[in-house]
């Protein structure tokens, strides 16, 4: 695997071919549109979809109550209980799959031989650290009675939304600077979605809830200040090899 | 190498030697940045034929008992090959991206054949389906362009044009109005039959990767896109798939099909520019060549037929993979109000009733071909490359709204 950033024959771009991108741009320019209008025709078709869609699913109804404790059963009450699992839901998917994407970026430092020690040490980390969130959510949302091996909407929505990273890192040719910045995506997202679970909680004002979720969150802060280190240093290394 | 002629005389790989490993069949692929487009554009084209070798020898199958277990064997070499050959597509290329190299092949393939095609109704049909897949580039490159933000040229290469063909709202036809006329077995040349076997399977490729990547789509405007051309990739396999004789047996089409891809090898092998991918070429064009072997041997056997008699003849030059834009620059501006009726080709006044009305109905809740090329100009970099000219902006920079 080449870590490095390479100059080469990348024919993508119109400098490339001269010859033939005058032909294309002088016959672009001649021939007009046959269709009338402009991007906002996409746009209103596209409204037309948007007013007449289903949801993509829903929120599971849970099916236990009973391991609901009295107190939070309480503040629960008045509450729109199916945000919470909803939310909690897509915590438990995305940690689940951010153990995949630190194994993923694993086995990439693992085929590096100059990669540093204390790297690997702190992608180890995470993963486990990942691996312990999922099961903190595992947990609160058994507490609510919940079904942690739903896939709720939410979850849906941003496994999709996350779907590029997990390609863009798991691909053996992307540079591990390209991997890391991917994670780098990842770490961001998680940070702000344990921010909002901790709001979330709040508004239940559940405060052993609060105080677990605020420890995954400074977990979660210093993985993203720790992969953003990373990106900058890579990047930063491979300017300096090539100048 | 030597002339096609004499090639289609060598026996190639014996089917037993033709051997692969998974680690080789998902090996690497090709750089969508720095390979050649027209090193996707042959990948792209030989999966196609070796998908299609699948179909025809399947459907063979199905009605010939005595032939499953050489139709068994060689699909098992078809389908490695073309695991293979798939697989050198890389992972970066969004599903829309690939969709710009699929038009890119059915113009610049198409528009080579059309030119060496000697049979003038054949190639008349060429010439006919090349317009439409034209208009696909364009209305998907505005696709890419509006939902993904990104250049179909950096796809294209500039090898391209893309601009409005035969609007595809227009290709919605009755299905007696996709029908063609076939050759005769005994009269067409050895090289209008390989084109009608090629560019049909090259056309069923498509339209089998249309319907089964639009549903991947979220954008609503995408899903009716791809519905909408997946139809008229269908249509064009019906138009493709009756330029060839109904009369031929399965042996000899299946022959013919060898034949095929024999060329169509030969042609990617002589022409690749990338060392790593004409190496596969030469490998799979000595497969095929084994293969060919074998189905003469067939051929022979069951039709007590000299395979000669079908596959002599002479063969004109290696089908060119080459920019085709002076072509279709001229066949666009000649033949853009061409429509059929029948099997005729008439002009777009004279369209049957059938083909008006069953357009007026499937079009009449919206064709998202229109809607997504409303006012669409490809220019370098996206249509938003150069708007903030449009844009009101302070002296600083910054957009002011009114």
């Amino acid at each position: 695997m080449n870590k490095h950033t390479q100059l080469g024959m990348n024919r993508t771009g119109i400098q490339m071919s001269p010859l033939d991108t005058a032909k294309l741009k002088n016959i672009a320019a001649e021939v007009p549109p046959d269709v009338g209008g402009n991007s906002d025709v996409l746009a209103a078709f596209r409204g037309k979809f948007v007013a007449d869609a289903e949801p993509i699913g829903s929120v599971p109804v849970p099916g236990n109550l009973k391991g609901l404790v009295g107190t939070a059963m309480e503040k629960l009450t008045g509450h729109h209980i199916e945000v919470l699992v909803d939310k909690l839901g897509e915590r438990l998917a995305f940690e689940r799959t951010g153990v995949r994407l630190y194994e993923a970026i694993l086995a990439k430092t693992s085929a590096l031989e100059d990669i540093s020690e204390p790297l690997v040490q702190a992608l180890r980390r995470f993963r486990n650290e990942e691996l312990v969130h999922f099961e903190l959510v595992k947990s609160v949302l058994l507490q609510l009675g919940a079904d942690p091996t739903a896939q709720t909407p939410c979850a849906d929505a941003a496994g999709v939304a996350s779907s590029g990273i997990l390609k863009a890192i798991t691909d053996p040719r992307t540079t591990l600077a390209q991997s890391l910045d991917a994670l780098l995506a990842a770490e961001l997202i998680d940070n702000a979605g344990w921010e909002l679970l901790i709001k979330l909680a709040g508004h239940v004002d559940h405060t052993e809830w609060i105080e677990q979720f605020q420890l995954a969150l400074k977990q979660e802060a210093h993985h993203l200040a720790t992969v953003r280190l990373y990106v900058e240093n890579e990047i930063l290394r491979d300017s300096a090899a090539l100048r | 190498m030597s002339s096609i002629s004499t090639v289609l005389e060598s026996k190639g790989v014996k089917l037993e030697n033709q051997r692969f490993t998974w680690k080789e069949m998902a090996g690497k692929p090709i750089s969508k940045l720095d390979d050649d487009a027209f090193t996707r554009i042959r990948i792209i084209l030989l999966n196609g034929i070796e998908m299609d070798a699948l179909r025809l020898e399947h459907l063979i199958a199905r009605f010939n008992g005595e032939l499953r277990l050489p139709l068994a064997q060689i699909r098992r070499v078809e389908q490695h090959q073309a695991t293979m050959i798939n697989w050198l597509i890389s992972a970066d290329h969004s599903p829309l991206e690939t969709t710009i190299a699929y038009e890119q092949v059915a113009i610049e393939v198409t528009a080579a054949v059309a030119q060496t095609e000697p049979d003038p109704y054949q190639a008349q049909t060429y010439r006919f389906g090349l317009l439409e897949d034209f208009d696909h580039l364009y209305r998907y490159s505005a696709m890419l362009d509006r939902l993904e933000g990104k250049d179909a040229n950096n796809i294209l290469q500039s090898y391209t044009d893309i601009i409005p063909g035969r609007l595809t709202t227009e290709h919605h036809r009755a299905p007696a109005d996709d029908l063609r006329n076939s050759y005769k077995a005994g009269e067409a040349a050895l090289i209008t039959k390989i084109h009608a076997a090629l560019i049909t399977a090259a056309e069923y490729q498509t339209h089998d990767y249309y319907m089964n990547i639009g549903p991947t789509f979220a954008d609503p405007v995408a899903r009716q896109l791809y519905a909408e051309i997946a139809s008229v990739e269908e249509q064009h396999v019906t138009q493709y798939g009756s330029l060839m004789d109904p009369g031929e047996s399965y042996l000899e089409k299946w022959l013919i099909h060898e034949a095929m891809e024999v060329y169509t090898y030969y042609s990617c092998a002589e022409q690749e520019t990338n060392s790593r991918i004409k190496a596969i070429w030469e490998r799979f064009l000595d497969y095929e060549l084994g293969h060919l072997d074998t189905v003469k041997g067939l051929f022979e056997h069951y039709e007590r037929r000299d395979s000669a008699e079908v596959l002599g003849g002479a063969l004109p030059e290696l089908l060119e993979f080459k920019s085709q834009r002076d072509f279709v620059r001229k066949v666009l501006i000649d033949e853009v109000n061409l429509r059929s009726r029948g099997a005729e080709y008439v002009d777009r006044s004279q369209e049957s009733n059938a083909s008006l009305e069953y357009r007026r109905h499937i079009c009449s809740e919206g064709v998202a071909a229109e809607a997504v090329s409303a006012g669409y100009r490809w220019h370098e970099g996206t249509e938003l490359n150069g708007k903030t000219t449009e844009t009101n902006v302070n002296t600083k920079g910054e957009p002011v709204y009114e």
